[in-house]
């Protein structure tokens, strides 16, 4: 089949920019490997989604609602149950379905939507044996509040990330005891607001600059060891504690999910672990655009929304030829910046919307944008944190003709 | 005397709270947002409770939802617990009303999402 504008993923990110897609073209195709749409936000009945976009908190399957009805009554062909097996740099799509089997898609323009996955336990390298009751936040997470399952009684959490520390509240509200948080860090991973709303309303420690160690247990998870860690994440030996539990849950971590996109060439940025973008969401191969958890992790669906707006609507335009390409110029991380995205900008024919992340916790600050050695733009912050993305807008006529754009934040 | 962490924004500051022959003062913040938090964290803590109600007739057991205004603090178990036996059956439209008035709070409890009857 062919289609102007193919969509992988229809979480927050593909909804939003097959949406916008199909504002400006005709044939949008939408195409989710699970039976329903929305990705992980169904799971996440928490609330604090939607403040930037919708200007209240919502819940995430309300935010996601706003976007499956919307889709739902729209032009878009939307396709569940379908996983994307390959993706060529030619845009053609291979595919799978219970209903056509294996089939392809030629599209003029394709937005990669796939999102992220979580770290495992292979990842971090936990050693011990493998009993049951070793489960990723997200995979407790859906048990839970979907499947309506509990995965255990006694848990110890790893990781003081949001996910890490809405599961510690979810699994107290449901009636399972939270042994504690541990956290490599030593400072909490997630939001103040998560902190005290999560752990310090239900009693839970949270120990920071500690890690699990060893787990003990043949059948199910009898305890896991943890212990204190140096100054290089390691281990001191004599700090390890047994702790009997029979849930360990791992909130360890995401990672964009670009095996697609290798599969058509993509350059990977290595600090975002997803494609490089410029300001219009477009990859390094012509008329792949990505957007979402797939190019870099966020903190705020708000984000994943209007960036993914972008990149449907520059798919759209490549689709019927009205995008305007221009010469790159390099967005590079200056001082206590780990990573921007977009890394290039060309055209430069709208506001550029940036978003970076420090390296370091710092106060009283000024996020400065140069261009060529000028001041493009400044803005001052109060405070700014690793687990916090700093967003920024350039206004496009001071970005026009720059061969080099760096990033930093210094002291104000 | 209280101490708490703002959450208004992400600078977290400390803040203590002492209570004088009724007045309430609090010190530590930065902004005004922080002494109206610490004033209501003090007087009438509340909190949004998202949580699960069993549905049947749906392609999944569990329908979420949640508390249309913050509920008291201390009434967040006894509202778990009255939750914990509610049965929906599909279809449920998003915003549909659960359980109404919980624990004679004032509040109702929401639906999270539409559930189609399959």
């Amino acid at each position: 089949m062919q289609a102007d504008v193919a969509v992988i993923g229809a979480g927050p990110a593909g909804l939003a920019a097959a949406l916008e897609a199909a504002e400006h073209t005709d044939d949008v195709v939408l195409l989710e490997r699970d039976g329903e749409l929305g990705g992980i936000l169904p799971q996440c009945i928490h609330h604090g989604f939607g403040t930037f976009v919708f200007g209240d908190m919502l819940t995430g399957p309300e935010y996601a609602q706003q976007y499956v009805d919307r889709v739902t009554a729209s032009d878009v062909t939307v396709m569940t149950d379908t996983m994307v097996l390959d993706l060529a740099a030619d845009r053609a799509i291979t595919a799978v379905n219970p209903r056509r089997g294996v089939f392809t898609i030629q599209a003029q323009a394709v937005v990669l939507a796939m999102g992220c996955r979580e770290r495992t336990r292979n990842q971090i390298r936990l050693p011990g044996p493998r009993p049951a009751g070793i489960y990723t936040a997200g995979t407790a997470q859906r048990l839970i509040n979907i499947e309506g399952v509990m995965p255990g009684s006694s848990a110890v959490i790893l990781g003081s990330g949001d996910v890490g520390l809405i599961m510690a509240r979810r699994l107290t509200w449901e009636g399972a005891t939270v042994e504690g948080v541990y956290e490599i860090m030593p400072r909490p991973g997630g939001l103040t607001r998560n902190v005290v709303q999560c752990l310090h309303d239900h009693d839970i420690p949270l120990h920071l600059g500690y890690t699990v160690t060893d787990i003990t247990g043949s059948r199910r998870v009898e305890a896991v060891t943890v212990a204190r860690v140096d100054g290089d994440k390691q281990p001191l030996p004599g700090t390890e504690r047994e702790i009997p539990c029979d849930t360990l849950i791992l909130a360890v971590g995401l990672i964009p999910e670009n095996e697609l996109s290798r599969d058509a060439d993509i350059t990977l940025d290595p600090a975002t672990g997803g494609p490089t973008v410029d300001e219009h969401m477009e990859t390094s191969q012509e008329g792949i655009f990505a957007c979402g958890n797939v190019v870099h992790v966020h903190d705020v669906v708000d984000d994943v929304t209007i960036a993914s707006q972008t990149a449907g609507r520059s798919a759209a335009r490549a689709a019927t030829g009205d995008l305007q390409r221009g010469q790159m110029a390099q967005v590079a991380p200056g001082h206590n910046v780990s990573y921007v995205v977009p890394q290039h900008v060309s055209a430069a024919d709208h506001d550029v919307r940036f978003y970076l992340r420090v390296r370091e916790e710092q106060r009283n600050v000024v996020v400065a944008v140069t261009g060529d050695g000028d001041t493009l733009h400044e803005e001052r912050q109060r405070i700014v944190r690793p687990p916090e993305m700093v967003t920024l807008t350039v206004p496009a006529e001071r970005l026009k003709g720059k061969k080099h754009i760096e990033i930093e934040v210094h002291n104000g | 005397m209280d101490n708490i962490i703002c959450i208004e924004c992400p600078l977290g500051c400390d803040m203590t709270v002492e209570q004088h022959e009724g007045e309430i003062v609090v010190t530590g913040n930065t902004c005004p947002r922080g002494e109206q938090y610490a004033r209501q964290e003090t007087v009438d803590p509340r909190r949004v409770l998202t949580t699960t109600v069993f549905i049947d007739g749906a392609t999944h057991p569990m329908l979420p939802v949640k508390s249309a205004q913050p509920l008291p603090k201390d009434r967040l178990d006894a509202c778990l617990r009255t939750l914990a036996a509610v049965h929906m059956k599909a279809p449920v439209a998003c915003g549909d009303v659960v359980c109404s008035d919980i624990c004679g709070t004032a509040v109702d409890i929401v639906a999270t999402r539409t559930m189609e009857a399959v």
